[in-house]
């Protein structure tokens, strides 16, 4: 017993990072039709901007936090303007081969700059402690990311589904000529909901970053993870994010605690047999 | 019609002679070409790097010429793991550039696909890492300056059960090294009194380690036993080993060096603390010689925390080619060259080591160091013992 509770508590906070990073790849994908593969590198971004702030500037985790979601807009902005827009009626192909050129260059980047090496981003100390459950102890900062998840998961649905902007963003989204005839300016809307899904992903790679250490490669080696995430729960939809994390970080953390002779096995069946049950994902939307 | 002649062809005529007169003095001074192969960009760029900053050491400090023969290094990159392109390029090597030896290597099934084209190439290998002891049987041809993971791994048996933890639960990542230590590491451990409660191979993606710490805790060892690539695996696995307790709790953590590469200790940094691993080569080893070498390796690098074990390879590694150099005064004789070294022994940045006769694999001291912080506050491994002479333990039967 006390063993299912801690490793259903070690299932939420894994499937919360998951969720946090993933969500704004749900977003582009789903409500923009934009296959972002450049998502985890945004997340990287985020990561090595905290790390930079925190560990080398010593200007703390939340400030790092705040720097890291400001610095990878500034830095995605641009390319929304540049690049992104051009690709946003194009086929999937031509946006898959644009954003996964954005990948390698990031990582070219970041491999000159900042070299090959793991980089951390310190916890405060009241993050970094353990914090006593009754059954076990836990690092702060998995209590941290588990709030964290909700409070993104709350404040997005509330975002897009009970705000003036979220009724442009479905209306731009639903029939773009229409909404653009009714005053939208769908632009603007566009690169909004861009920028406020590149945040999302500088916010999950901060704070997922201990279990998804920052690295040059962190932008290729997690995005199998980040795309089966999303199509497991249907890209768009945020309760549908958030139930693929939740099944799949438990279904991998119990795996991984039972049978860990078998690998990714069981998380890659779960994902084949809700793809097969689901095809556009536990609660995505017909197209 | 004659000047139109003349033009055209007296600038090729000065050219070929000109390049008749380079070839004549190129063949007074004599350059030997030393081939390296080794991964000079993408996810292992850091390690090929130490290859190049420990050749590059070598001839800093030693002049760029032996016995009258100028050495040439050609680079050739090998990003991943990749036996087909590892054979093109060693062929590559011998056939077009003309190497006399050939150098480096980071993964062992390269090292295998390589091996079959020394003999008719007429041209020696000297690994500066790959590491798996059946290297050595697969052509006389090989010298090895490295390590090999049952070398490393069977001394912690030992230093195990001296500091009473005996009851162990290894982890390993599910690839060939990983499989390797295990098996040595059990062998050493139940050698030397102990025993493997529980043996887990996990996917060398992972790097979400919580779970693994819990069946650690539910399995009541004593000591754990760990083999992950260095990187994100091993960044994840020690921090989850402290953030759970386990650490608090008294359990204790041993691994082979590999783990806690040098340039991979500021990451880990308080989460490795006393973490205890066994290798051949510490960039903090106090001598003369090897602050020299550091000296010169950082400079080769560009920055003081890059350094790491490759590079004392291929520092070794250029020694033996000079070696083999002086003893076939220059000229191709691949077998000669490898005769030569057996039995060479010399000091090494590491310490005393010696090539053996028999394996052609490196005879060394193996350290049992502690992850702490040195006097300047930087994260080292520090050594706290260390058993002279061993020799590969995979291959002496």
């Amino acid at each position: 017993m006390q063993t299912a509770l801690s490793i259903a508590v070690d299932a939420l906070a894994y499937g919360m990072a998951l969720f946090i990073i993933c969500i704004g790849l749900s977003l582009t994908m789903g409500l923009m039709r934009v296959v972002n593969l450049a998502h985890g590198a945004f997340a990287m971004i985020g990561g090595y901007i905290a790390s930079y702030a925190a560990r080398d500037l010593g200007l703390g985790y939340a400030f790092g936090i705040v720097l890291a979601m400001i610095g990878t807009v500034l830095i995605a902005v641009p390319l929304e303007r540049l690049l992104y827009r051009r690709i946003y009626d194009r086929s999937e192909l031509s946006q898959v081969l644009m954003t996964i050129g954005i990948t390698f260059c990031v990582i070219g980047i970041t491999n000159y700059f900042f070299g090959p090496t793991l980089k951390t981003i310190p916890l405060p100390a009241e993050l970094a402690r353990s914090v006593d459950l009754g059954f076990r102890g836990i690092a702060g900062h998995r209590l941290f990311v588990i709030a964290s998840g909700l409070v993104v998961a709350g404040g997005l649905w509330f975002l897009i589904e009970r705000t003036g902007f979220g009724i442009h963003l479905r209306a731009a989204v639903e029939n773009a000529p229409m909404a653009r005839a009714l005053g939208i300016r769908t632009e603007i809307i566009y690169a909004a909901s861009f920028a406020l899904a590149i945040g999302l992903a500088a916010f999950g790679g901060v704070v997922g970053a201990e279990f998804l250490p920052i690295e040059p490669y962190y932008a290729l080696r997690y995005m199998v993870t980040f795309l089966v995430v999303v199509s497991v729960g249907g890209a768009g939809s945020i309760p549908g994010a958030l139930a693929a994390c939740l099944l799949l970080g438990a279904i991998d953390v119990t795996a991984r605690y039972l049978v860990p002779d078998f690998g990714n096995f069981f998380f890659y069946l779960a994902v084949i047999l809700v793809v097969c049950a689901f095809p556009r994902g536990l609660m995505g939307r017909a197209q | 019609m004659t000047k139109g002649f003349l033009n055209r062809w007296l600038p090729a005529g000065a050219l070929a002679l000109a390049g008749a007169l380079t070839l004549g003095a190129s063949a007074m001074a004599d350059t030997i070409k030393v081939g390296i192969i080794g991964p000079f960009s993408g996810p292992f760029a850091l390690q090929g790097k130490n290859f190049q900053a420990g050749a590059e050491a070598w001839l800093a400090q030693n002049g760029k010429s032996v016995a009258g023969h100028d050495i040439e290094l050609v680079y050739r990159d090998l990003p991943t793991a990749n036996p087909q392109q590892a054979r093109a390029l060693a062929q590559e090597l011998i056939v077009r550039d003309k190497v006399q030896y050939l150098g480096g290597v980071y993964f062992t099934p390269d090292a295998m696909a390589i091996t079959p084209l020394l003999k008719q190439g007429n041209v020696p290998l000297v690994i500066f890492n790959a590491a798996t002891s059946a290297i050595m049987t697969s052509s006389p041809l090989v010298v090895r300056t490295s390590f090999t993971l049952s070398q490393t791994t069977t001394p912690l048996g030992k230093a195990a059960v001296e500091r009473g933890v005996k009851k162990f639960v290894s982890i390993v990542s599910d690839y060939g090294p990983g499989v390797d230590a295990e098996g040595a590491f059990k062998k050493a451990i139940e050698a030397a009194g102990g025993e493997v409660k529980e043996a887990i191979r996990i996917p060398l993606n992972t790097t979400e380690f919580s779970p693994i710490m819990q069946r650690i805790r539910d399995a009541g060892a004593e000591g754990v036993f760990a083999f992950l690539p260095s990187g994100p695996p091993t960044l994840g696995f020690v921090k989850a080993f402290s953030d759970t307790g386990l650490k608090k709790a008294g359990v204790k953590l041993f691994a082979p060096g590999d783990l806690t590469q040098e340039s991979d200790l500021p990451a880990l940094g308080e989460a490795a603390a006393g973490l205890i691993t066994s290798f051949h080569y510490a960039v903090s080893h106090e001598s003369e010689i090897n602050k020299r070498f550091v000296a010169a390796g950082e400079k080769a690098i560009g920055a003081p925390d890059l350094l790491s074990f490759p590079a004392v390879g291929a520092y070794d590694g250029l020694f033996v080619i000079s070696k083999m150099i002086a003893a076939t005064a220059g000229k191709q004789d691949a077998e000669k060259a490898v005769e030569a070294v057996k039995g060479l022994g010399w000091e090494s940045p590491r310490g005393p080591v010696k090539i053996d006769p028999e394996t052609r694999h490196i005879t060394q001291t193996i350290y049992l160091r502690e992850v702490a912080k040195d006097a300047q506050g930087r994260w080292i491994n520090k050594e706290i013992a260390s058993v002279p002479e061993q020799k590969d333990s995979g291959l002496t039967k």
